[in-house]
């Protein structure tokens, strides 16, 4: 790949840090037992090699290294986690809470839930991603066991009140699961400080490999439980059968020691550059408007609507060299635009408009001024090209408009 | 998704943007798709009222590099040609010409409604 490619889709996924890679190399070869072989130095290695994970992770998070399963992904830890504690608790309840701006790995699974009985409330988020409490506590019935909010959202970097949501679950006696995928390793989560009784995220988006998760599941007070979704050997205590991914815990273990030193320094730096681009489009653009909240998110995301300016059109004019995503329908197979932007009440127009900026440990300031020309350029091409736009700057009501819908 | 090059070549630099008079009566225009759908063309003809050809095409596209390029194709496409030709324009030509995946076919619709709905106004004014 060209050196001069420029990278701001850590959302997706985070290049994996080479010292990262290094740490996982011998155990591919040199050390390849299984972990579970306990009867010779080659599984002893293994075995010796994830405990180290597992508690380098622990770490992070600060919970106990028994309370760590490790999993494909956090896809996997949230099937895990929902369809796990809808089988284990079924005799309490068969209601859910979730939002509608859930990641698909969690609502997919909440749908595969209501066709197998189980009964899900969607909350609807405020125009700034955040959900209301007050909402929340209504929301929950007797027979509700799991409420589960994301930590951080994907699309926006929106945080959840996460310490509020946690004292209500445990007032109402429900246990309480977060997606933390976008969170872990970027900002301090502590999910016993918090009363998250399960939290899932991923390697490779916090500089570690794909293909390995973890669900944290809380041991004590509660001492909580999911019935295991993949069937096997029993290993993870029961609760996530299969061969353990040994370069792949090794490698999140070490990519989460790394986020632990430098995490903070880290996120300094990006919500600079970060504020440094939203900065520079707003004094340089028209009509632009920042998605989510602009106090509670996290440091190295923005997802701005350069209005009048269909998303993946503008990500063409850049796209040979710079890496975003969009929330245009046209982005995708679906052709919706994103219901996660749909859900915070902006317009299809806005949401079509949208791109995400995702910063990370790699990027550059040089690049984030090239970033800034670049992007800047392709809006103004663009809008040269709109006759939106144009309806727009001759003051014409475009609401007024009547558009032949197609 | 990997584009073709004469996707790009319009994208990049497109043909006939720009505006005409549309109070002019040789000036037919047409306004297809939704901002709220993800492409709005505009698609402007003038039209010689002697000989019926069409002697310049305008487009403006809020949307998709498809859209726009499609547009731009249609544009160039148009100039030169009588009405009566421009309404054989069919979208699966733009399809082909551009290398459009499946999912961007309905860039190509919406280029011959433009087409169509721009002849259909300056039909209606030159009764």
């Amino acid at each position: 790949m060209n050196s001069k490619l420029i990278y701001l889709d850590n959302n997706a996924t985070t290049p994996t840090d080479p010292r990262v890679v290094e740490a996982m190399l011998p155990y591919f070869s040199q050390f390849h037992g299984n972990a579970a072989s306990r009867n010779h130095p080659f599984g002893w290695a293994a075995e010796k090699a994830v405990d180290n994970a597992r508690e380098q992770i622990a770490k992070l998070i600060d919970v106990d290294s028994r309370e760590i399963i490790f999993t494909s992904g956090a896809t996997e830890s949230d099937n895990l986690a929902l369809k796990g504690v809808y089988e284990m608790y079924s005799r309490k309840g068969n209601h859910i809470i979730t939002l509608k701006t859930e990641h698909k790995a969690v609502l997919d699974s909440c749908k595969k839930i209501e066709k197998m009985g189980g009964e899900v409330t969607y909350l609807d988020v405020e125009a700034d991603g955040l959900v209301d409490l007050s909402k929340l506590e209504n929301a929950i019935k007797e027979n509700t066991i799991l409420v589960s909010i994301m930590y951080a959202n994907n699309e926006t970097g929106v945080i959840q009140p996460m310490k509020e949501i946690g004292e209500l679950c445990a007032k109402k006696g429900v246990l309480f699961m977060s997606d933390a995928t976008q969170a872990i390793g970027k900002i301090p989560v502590h999910p016993k400080e918090l009363g998250i009784h399960l939290m899932a995220f991923t390697g490779h988006k916090m500089y570690g490999p794909k293909g390995v998760g973890v669900l944290f599941v809380n041991r004590k007070n509660p001492r909580v439980k999911v019935t295991a979704q993949i069937d096997g050997g029993g290993h993870e205590r029961g609760m996530r059968s299969g061969t353990l991914n040994v370069p792949g815990i090794v490698g999140m273990g070490k990519a989460a020691e790394l986020a632990m030193l430098e995490m903070e320094e880290e996120a300094k730096r990006l919500s600079y550059l970060r504020d440094k681009l939203e900065n520079a489009f707003s004094e340089q653009l028209e009509e632009i408007y920042i998605n989510g909240s602009l106090e509670n998110r996290m440091p190295h995301v923005t997802n701005i609507s350069f209005k009048h300016v269909e998303g993946e059109g503008l990500m063409m004019t850049f796209n040979q060299n710079i890496g975003v995503s969009s929330g245009s329908a046209c982005t995708s197979a679906s052709l919706e635009p994103s219901y996660v932007l749909i859900a915070l009440g902006l317009g299809d127009d806005l949401a079509h408009s949208s791109i995400r900026f995702s910063l990370g440990r790699f990027t550059t300031e040089e690049e984030i001024d090239i970033t800034i020309k670049q992007v800047s350029a392709g809006v103004t091409h663009m809008r040269d090209l709109s006759p939106i736009w144009e309806m727009y700057k001759e003051g014409i009501d475009l609401d007024a408009v009547e558009w032949s819908e197609h | 998704m990997a584009y073709s090059d004469k996707l790009l070549e319009h994208f990049k630099t497109p043909k006939n943007v720009g505006t005409l008079d549309k109070s002019k009566k040789s000036v037919g225009t047409g306004l297809v798709g939704a901002p709220e759908c993800g492409d709005v063309m505009r698609l402007q003809i003038e039209v010689d009222d002697s000989s019926k050809i069409i002697k310049d095409a305008k487009f403006k596209t809020f949307g998709c590099g498809s859209a726009i390029a499609s547009s731009s194709l249609a544009t160039e496409w148009l100039k030169g040609k009588t009405i009566d030709e421009a309404m054989t324009i069919d979208n699966m030509d733009i399809v082909e010409e551009l290398a459009l995946p499946p999912v961007k076919i309905h860039c190509s619709v919406l280029a011959e409604d433009a087409i169509k709905s721009a002849i259909a106004d300056y039909q209606s004014k030159n009764k």
